[in-house]
């Protein structure tokens, strides 16, 4: 109860005019910035930190959680319309986004995103202000060998579940993984695969560069192939009845929402894993429960929703460690940690304790956030959708120009640019020899967490590979992700055997 | 907490407009940029020296030290390689400067860049952050003795943790093991922040994080600070001893400076010097840095360059003697 006296009195602070003022334009900008290709949310918190002095720190972090929220709904919008991911936690919202816009349904996927964006928030911000303080102790438990059997399990859902050519699809995540490698190796400080020698290979091979190349550069190459032979405008209006349609279609996907909610809330909060691998998850899961596991990826609102509630109930999960313990769960969390310290604040085991109406400002925020965020959204679906009605000789340019400002403007380097545009040849080129796209993209993110947490625990325990499966939390994970690698076996022998008994 | 703000910014208001009047005339007359300044940061986002970048930035704003705005760039890739190298490729241009750390130095040691820090034009040293050798409360261990044993009694293994190989921790590890030979594992865990909760969870033994990146579990009662690697005391953690004071003269310090390209006029080099004296004497910038444990001797000119240059001396030794172990 004591609780619920503590959220009323931060309701007190974070429903003041001036605050309510804020979460609003917060999420406004964060909504478009997410929208962008290119620019996600730690783009948009670096951009306006600075100028966040002249509001009291609790509107600061109020302002710039929205942002952070409004963030993590827009980057669904670019999922779906043009099929680039934002950002790395909305690579899943494409695999039924995309298919689903490309048949007149962008409206019906953008309101169930929306919807389930909503969901997944509230329900791990009401974990959030339960959970709280005896969360951040569990978190405190995941060391290096705990990362690798989760980001393991990440990728076994995935792999297991996948419908593509099994051996293309090793070979695609692969080629991510060896991309990964590139740059500066953490762990013994040597430079690696520096091609030609160019110094732009130092920072390594970033995700979005990466993202934007193969989804923004070959999807437009593409479609310029495929149109000539018959051009392939999808009209997509947004009507009431498809309103009223979308928000029917959420709501069958209670369940789909509900495990995604409370697993992107877990994996959200645990310092090295993040969004994106539970958005991941949580697409697999959705899938392998589903009845209809064949209709996932040709364009099954449950797609949508799976990593959509994931991925925001994951972004208020990643807030718990920073408050409480003082470490950032993803770089956007970094910077906002960077502000608290800025203001005065130290965020960490006291922060509860002694800042308990800063504490409780910000989460009441985030309902509030959670709130104006999912109206905003479903108030500008239909500009979204306008977008796609454009001609496509119009859009493609419009694309073009999106893909490279954004690639240039969050590290603002050229060798960014060549990189893209190399890189959207290679992924049209792979697309024509029905390659799979998305494992290559996600290797490229979860492999240097993978690769790192691996040589952590290895170092840690003195080169001994059983530090793998004689740790429970560890030993746990292994074992679901070598079940989730092998169900797709077992269901076809299953399937087989019904098949030969009829009954 | 709005009472405390609105001071706050009535004082901000005050100073700057008290600098106005009195910043040294000389620096508004011969020179000022002409546009943005590009603050170019040798690390990526989120980090300790991306943090200050940004806390620099908004205190030169907020207290109107600059007509036009400082615009922070991160440039990160390869160790800090990246920025230097587009320092050197930008010589002679007057609206960049740069934010360091300790890898100006190792990093032209470490790779061939083409790049001497000799030939950039030394603006000032604005802070050294300071390192503290640091274990769980759980280890039972209070003493540097202690310390020395149960490292010695763990025959190798050790595990301590911190930033990357090549990095400023590991290179403090090396110090540690040069002077009482000890042997640790060490294990590279990322940030510094990462670093610090691996040692709350007990997934390593003991690190050498900064202060300000363990404070707030050591005021919570999870880790224990054994000595620091200071000449003097810090303040924020009065009752830790120094390695010195213990017998054994170990010091070790991360320096936050400003540089901007070679072949800089003595104008433009003294309107930087001036803008970061005044930046050193806000209140806000004195407050956070008491808080964060970092010392702040103001250093500038000719007097920065003969210290970056008996630092990198220093960085080749030890650079030199975790190569050679023997």
């Amino acid at each position: 109860m004591e609780v619920l006296s503590l959220l009323a009195q931060g309701f007190g602070t974070s429903l003041l005019p001036l605050n309510i003022g804020i979460v609003i334009v917060g999420v406004t900008l964060g909504l478009f910035i997410g929208a962008m290709p290119g620019l996600g949310s730690v783009n948009g918190v670096a951009i306006v930190l600075p100028l966040t002095f002249i509001v009291p720190p609790a509107s600061a972090i109020i302002f710039l959680a929205a942002l952070y929220y409004g963030a993590m709904y827009g980057g669904a919008v670019s999922s779906i319309l043009l099929g680039i991911p934002g950002s790395s936690t909305a690579v899943a919202t494409t695999f039924d986004g995309r298919p689903m816009a490309q048949q007149g349904k962008a409206g019906l996927a953008l309101i169930a995103a929306a919807v389930a964006s909503f969901i997944g928030g509230t329900i791990s911000v009401i974990l959030f202000t339960a959970f709280a303080v005896p969360l951040a102790e569990l978190a405190l438990r995941f060391g290096p060998a705990e990362n690798f059997a989760l980001v393991l399990l990440a990728f076994t859902t995935f792999v297991g579940l996948g419908g593509d050519d099994a051996m293309k699809t090793i070979a695609m995540i692969c080629l991510g993984l060896v991309l990964s490698t590139v740059g500066l190796d953490m762990i013994s400080g040597q430079p690696r695969l520096i091609f030609f020698d160019m110094p732009g290979f130092f920072a390594g091979i970033s995700f979005l560069v990466l993202a934007i190349g193969v989804y923004g550069i070959g999807e437009v190459l593409w479609t310029l192939e495929k149109s000539r032979v018959a051009p392939t405008v999808t009209p997509a209006r947004v009507t009431w009845s498809e309103m009223r349609a979308g928000f029917a279609a959420a709501g069958r996907t209670w369940k789909t929402m509900g495990t995604g909610s409370v697993m992107g809330f877990f994996v959200g909060m645990l310092p090295a894993a993040g969004a994106t691998p539970a958005s991941l998850m949580a697409y697999g899961i959705a899938k392998s429960t589903s009845r209809q596991p064949e209709t996932f990826g040709k364009g099954n609102v449950e797609g949508v929703v799976a990593p959509e509630t994931a991925n925001n109930a994951a972004s208020t999960g990643s807030l718990l460690p920073m408050l409480s313990l003082g470490i950032p769960g993803s770089p956007t969390t970094a910077l906002l940690l960077g502000g608290m310290v800025m203001w005065g604040l130290t965020p960490g085991p006291m922060l509860f304790i002694e800042q308990a109406d800063f504490v409780w400002g910000l989460i009441s925020s985030l309902y509030t956030a959670n709130l104006a965020a999912v109206l905003i959204n479903l108030a500008l679906i239909p500009v979204f959708v306008w977008a796609l009605r454009m001609p496509f000789s119009v859009l493609c340019t419009l694309v073009l120009v999106l893909c490279i400002v954004g690639g240039f403007a969050p590290d603002q380097r050229m060798h960014d640019v060549w990189l893209i545009l190399v890189f959207g040849v290679v992924g049209y080129i792979l697309r024509k020899a029905d390659y799979p796209l998305a494992p290559l993209v996600l290797a490229l993110v979860l492999g240097p967490v993978m690769e790192r947490s691996f040589r952590q625990a290895l170092i840690a325990a003195q080169g001994d590979p059983t530090t793998f499966v004689t740790r429970p939390l560890s030993a746990t994970f292994i074992a679901l992700a070598v079940l989730f690698f092998l169900l797709p076996v077992f269901m076809k022998l299953w399937q087989r055997r019904k098949g030969s008994h009829p009954a | 907490m709005p009472s405390r703000f609105t001071r706050r910014a009535a004082l901000g208001v005050a100073a700057a407009a008290a600098l106005s009047t009195a910043l040294p005339a000389p620096a508004l007359a011969d020179w000022q940029p002409s546009r943005p300044v590009e603050m170019v940061i040798m690390a990526g986002q989120g980090g300790g020296a991306d943090r200050l970048a940004r806390l620099f930035q908004s205190i030169i704003q907020q207290e109107g030290l600059s007509r036009l705005p400082f615009m922070p760039v991160n440039k990160g890739g390869g160790s800090g390689a990246e920025a230097l190298r587009y320092l050197k490729d930008n010589e002679g241009n007057p609206h960049i400067i740069m934010a360091t750390l300790n890898s100006f130095f190792t990093t032209p040691l470490q790779t061939d860049l083409g790049v001497d820090i000799e030939e950039f034009t030394p603006l000032a040293r604005m802070a050294v952050d300071t390192f503290a050798l640091w274990v769980h409360v759980d280890s039972g261990i209070e003493t540097l003795e202690d310390y020395i044993a149960a490292v010695n009694a763990a025959e190798g293994s050790w595990r301590m943790g911190g930033t990357g190989s090549g990095q400023e921790d590991s290179l403090v590890t090396a110090l540690l093991e040069a002077e009482f030979g000890i042997t640790h594992t060490y294990v590279p865990m990322g940030g510094g922040g990462d670093v610090a909760t691996a040692l709350v969870g007990g997934h390593i033994d003991s690190t050498v994080n900064n202060p300000s990146e363990a404070m707030s579990f050591w005021q919570a009662g999870r880790v224990r600070p054994i000595a620091v690697f200071t000449d003097e005391r810090i303040e924020a953690m009065a009752d830790i001893p120094t390695f010195a004071e213990l017998g054994h003269p170990i010091e070790y310090y991360m320096q936050r400076s400003f540089v901007a390209p070679g072949g800089l006029t003595e104008e433009q080099q003294s309107y930087y010097i001036e803008l970061l004296r005044a930046l050193n004497e806000t209140e806000a910038w004195q407050n956070y840095a008491r808080e964060q444990a970092l010392f702040t001797d103001f250093l500038y000119g000719d007097d920065l360059m003969a210290y970056f240059i008996e630092q990198r001396e220093l960085h080749a030794q030890i650079l030199a003697s975790m190569d050679d172990p023997s």
